[in-house]
């Protein structure tokens, strides 16, 4: 028990719980999930669909933290991709063919791609602060989406591009199972190569890096380029879901929310271990909190500070002092109602 | 002025982190009027024992006691609003800010807190008069002055009206010789109001020239308090040094046995900034070079400049004969030469990485990020290393933090030795670590010797350098001056050697 208890994802693992939990208490229709036209839906379902977004952001900017870096360009990352898939697809003849959504993407990916490499050389060959060389795009993104889209909200008809975010295949949400290939994807990439340990050490201590022979440049640059990528991929599931490109309000804070789930997560923002694990279940305690906030029929007005007290609820209860606090309060406590199974605990811990 | 109280009294300091203890049972007296040098080599403890005199650290155990009532400072401020203020190495003053206000800064000028310019320009200018720094302007960009009146300004800052006890941490490591004057005459003005006064430097000139006493830490423990006239230069290098006096394994295989003219490295004309001057350095496969010198002698730079670390400015470094550029770690050790930091914390340890990984970093990196080192492989790597190096806990998944200095110095020389290198420079491989590592660390290079090895080995020791290089090159002032072979060595020619002033030379 006191593994567990110990173990990093403990508390995480535990608010998500407590999350769902007390949604089911409120509506005993939150955990149902039913099965219609070889479809599942339900609140659930729609979590794992509508994170789909977030979690690629969030598990880009796992690894730009565990550099000891942070990307803010996210959000503007994908309004750029956004607008690039939806330009080609309203320009091209045939906006419903598979083909020309497949180019789309992949261009819209590659671009995001290129904007990573941008803050990953600002970063590492420039040596620009972090929190500054990708502030620069995060600025300047929106701007070039707007230039790309002509100004206007492109929208399209598109099924195939439609199908990005609102497909179903075996049951489950297409989106998740993008969720699911990049999570895969991330977690194998740094947990099967050195490539983690590698990324870990130099965001811990970058001179003994250096000094060990460690490629901390490629290693720096790689996660901006990781990060924009994955960024790019959200911005095409977001521009998806509601058939348009908006570059103003595609990804609108959130690099703020990525952030917020990699530390829900558990992993430090000043660099070092990360956790993979710990980001998922950080995006789904924000979605999941998210849906509590509609579910509950929070007034819209409202809802940023339901949020904003849940999460400082959640973060404090993660704080070693404050777990230190509930311990030494347990510990009084068990003193006082029974101090004989104090001796007891004495005799296990032998 | 042994008769009067002592102004500061220290007595039974000790502050550990985690295991290891960087002040043991340390006492320190100040008294008004007088300054006093804290002198020893780095890791001596003279930074612990600054901050917990100044409040900047908890002592584990200890009484300070100032004006015979005892104290107890939490904070810096605290220590600051008891007469004890410090000003450290790094400047920590705002250039962006006139003079005035960075001397002004976090005191309490005006009754309502509001700040009034002239007020504030008119006590400037009284505060540096009173040091007779009279030709400052106080109205004037801070960083519009030279480094030294900077340095000036910050004592100015920490010495208010009711200043007694004044610590200087380096006052004077960026600072030319009129510079040097000018500091030291503010300090005997400041000595003539009774301020007592702590003056750390490594520049043992300076010490003799404005020191009235000198305590001597070494290792976290302190060597003994001395008044500075009855203290030969010699004997306080002696003391900062130490003996050692443990058991060392005899080389099986002494380099006089081994045939001359297999040179491994050669380096010409070394220059690195201001710390190392035409350095030229021979070492032969198979070969100890010890190098003996005090603390700012270049001995880090030169090991630096060595080793791809920091490019040296001029100069060239053949290997096997192949004049080579080592413009970064990296590249040194695709060649075979690897560095051990002297700070370990710092350049050393990745601390929150296990032991296992911290073993095989190097390996890992130099074979690139997309070759991982098989698993099974990677333990057995690092399980090896741990138990030929007797590494302790043997715990290969502890975070390489939490073991001891010692230990700790093992795991790095793990993690280079795994690379198989031709040639390894230890930069005081030895220092806070117990006496038992210290001994096999010592026998570990005597073994890759005989394996044909190369080592440059650097310490603060001078037997220890004695008795593990081959030859002993001597290290004064940023230049080698002299290189000898360890056997026509004495323990006291070497000291001489070391510790000769520039004035007393030839």
């Amino acid at each position: 028990m006191n593994r567990i208890y110990k173990h990093r994802l403990f508390w995480p693992v535990l608010s998500l719980l407590v999350l769902i939990v007390v949604n089911t208490i409120a509506r005993p229709q939150f955990i149902e999930i039913t099965l219609q036209d070889g479809r599942l839906y339900g609140a659930l379902i729609d979590i794992l669909r509508n994170s789909a977004p977030l979690m690629l952001v969030a598990l880009g900017m796992t690894i730009v933290i565990a550099t000891r870096g942070i990307d803010l360009s996210v959000g503007a990352v994908m309004a750029v991709s956004g607008a690039v898939a939806l330009t080609i697809i309203d320009r091209s003849g045939s906006p419903g063919a598979v083909g020309t959504v497949f180019v789309a993407v992949i261009v819209a990916i590659l671009v995001s791609l290129v904007l990573g490499a941008w803050n990953g050389f600002l970063v590492s060959v420039l040596k620009i602060q972090p929190i500054i060389a990708t502030l620069v795009l995060m600025l300047a993104g929106r701007g070039v989406a707007l230039l790309i889209t002509g100004g206007f909200i492109t929208t399209v008809n598109s099924e195939p591009f439609a199908f990005i975010a609102s497909g179903y295949v075996l049951l489950l949400p297409v989106a998740f199972f993008i969720s699911i290939a990049a999570i895969a994807a991330v977690a194998l990439v740094e947990r099967r190569t050195a490539l983690g340990v590698l990324t870990e050490s130099v965001g811990i201590n970058p001179e003994a890096s250096r000094l060990a022979g460690v490629r901390s440049r490629g290693i720096i640059w790689g996660a901006y380029m990781v990060s924009g990528t994955l960024a790019g991929a959200a911005g095409v599931i977001y521009a998806s879901n509601i058939k348009a490109a908006d570059a103003n309000a595609a990804g609108l804070f959130i690099e703020l929310y990525a952030i917020l789930a990699v530390v829900l997560g558990g992993t430090s923002l000043a660099g070092g271990k990360f956790s993979i694990a710990g980001t998922v279940i950080g995006v789904f305690i924000i979605q999941t909190l998210e849906s509590t906030i509609l579910f509950l029929g929070v007034p819209s007005a409202q809802s940023p500070v339901f949020f904003a007290v849940v999460v400082v609820v959640v973060v404090v209860a993660q704080s070693q002092r404050m777990r230190g606090a509930i311990a030494r309060v347990g510990d009084a406590f068990r003193k006082q109602d029974a101090p004989e199974r104090d001796d007891e605990k004495v005799e296990v811990a032998r | 002025m042994d008769q009067a109280h002592p102004l500061l009294e220290l007595t039974g300091a000790t502050v550990r982190f985690g295991a290891d203890a960087a002040l043991r049972d340390v006492s320190l007296r100040l008294f008004p009027g007088e300054v006093h040098s804290l002198m020893g080599e780095n890791g001596a403890g003279k930074s612990t024992l600054i901050k917990a005199v100044t409040g900047a650290l908890r002592m584990d155990e200890g009484e300070l006691r100032l004006d015979g009532e005892r104290v107890e400072f939490a904070t810096p401020h605290e220590a600051q609003r008891a007469g004890i203020s410090t000003v450290y190495q790094e400047i920590e003053l705002l250039p962006n800010l006139s003079v005035a206000e960075n001397i002004f800064i976090g005191r309490d000028v005006g009754r309502s807190g509001l700040v009034s310019r002239g007020e504030m320009v008119a006590r400037a200018r009284e505060v540096l008069g009173g040091l007779g720094l009279t030709d400052v302007d106080p109205r004037a960009l801070l960083g519009s002055h030279s480094v030294a009146v900077q340095q000036l300004v910050a004592i100015a800052r920490a010495v208010t009206a009711d200043v007694r006890v004044l610590v200087l941490d380096e006052p004077t490591s960026s600072l030319d010789v009129d510079e040097v004057a000018e500091l030291f005459r503010v300090i005997r003005e400041l000595q003539s109001r009774g301020v007592a006064i702590l003056f750390v430097s490594h520049f043992i000139e300076q010490v003799y020239e404005i020191c009235d006493r000198i305590t001597v830490l070494r290792d976290g423990v302190l060597v003994g308090e001395y008044l500075t006239r009855e203290l030969l230069r010699i004997d306080l290098v002696h003391k900062m040094l130490g003996h050692d006096a443990t058991a060392h394994r005899e080389r099986e295989n002494p380099s006089a046995d081994r045939p001359e003219g297999e040179v491994l490295l050669s380096a010409r004309g070394l220059r690195v900034g201001q710390s190392l001057e035409a350095a030229d350095v021979d070492l032969g496969k198979g070969e100890v070079l010890g190098v003996a010198g005090l603390l700012g002698s270049g001995r880090t730079s030169l090991a630096r400049a060595l080793t791809g670390v920091a490019r040296a400015d001029a100069g060239i470094i053949r290997i096997e004969e192949h004049a080579v550029d080592l413009d970064s770690p990296r590249r040194a050790i695709t060649l075979g030469v690897v560095y051990s930091s002297e700070n370990r914390l710092r350049d050393g340890i990745v601390a929150e990485l296990s032991v296992l990984e911290n073993i095989t970093l190097a390996l890992q990196a130099e074979r690139g990020a997309l070759k991982p080192i098989p698993m099974d492989r990677r333990r057995e790597l690092a399980q090896s290393w741990v138990d030929a190096l007797d590494i302790r806990p043997a715990d290969l998944d502890r975070p390489a933090g939490l073991l001891s200095g010692g230990n700790q110095q093992k795991v790095l020389l793990a993690r280079l030795l795994a690379l198989s290198p031709r040639l390894l420079v230890l930069d005081e491989p030895t220092r806070g670590i117990d006496v038992g590592a210290k001994v096999e660390v010592q026998n570990l290079v005597g073994e890759l010797a005989d394996n044909g090895v190369s080592v440059v080995f650097i310490s603060a020791e001078l037997e220890e350098v004695m008795r593990v290089g081959d030859r002993v090159a001597v290290l004064r002032d940023g230049r080698i001056v002299d290189t000898l072979a360890s056997g026509e060595l004495t323990a006291d020619a070497l000291l001489a050697l070391v510790a000769q002033p520039e004035d007393e030379g030839e």
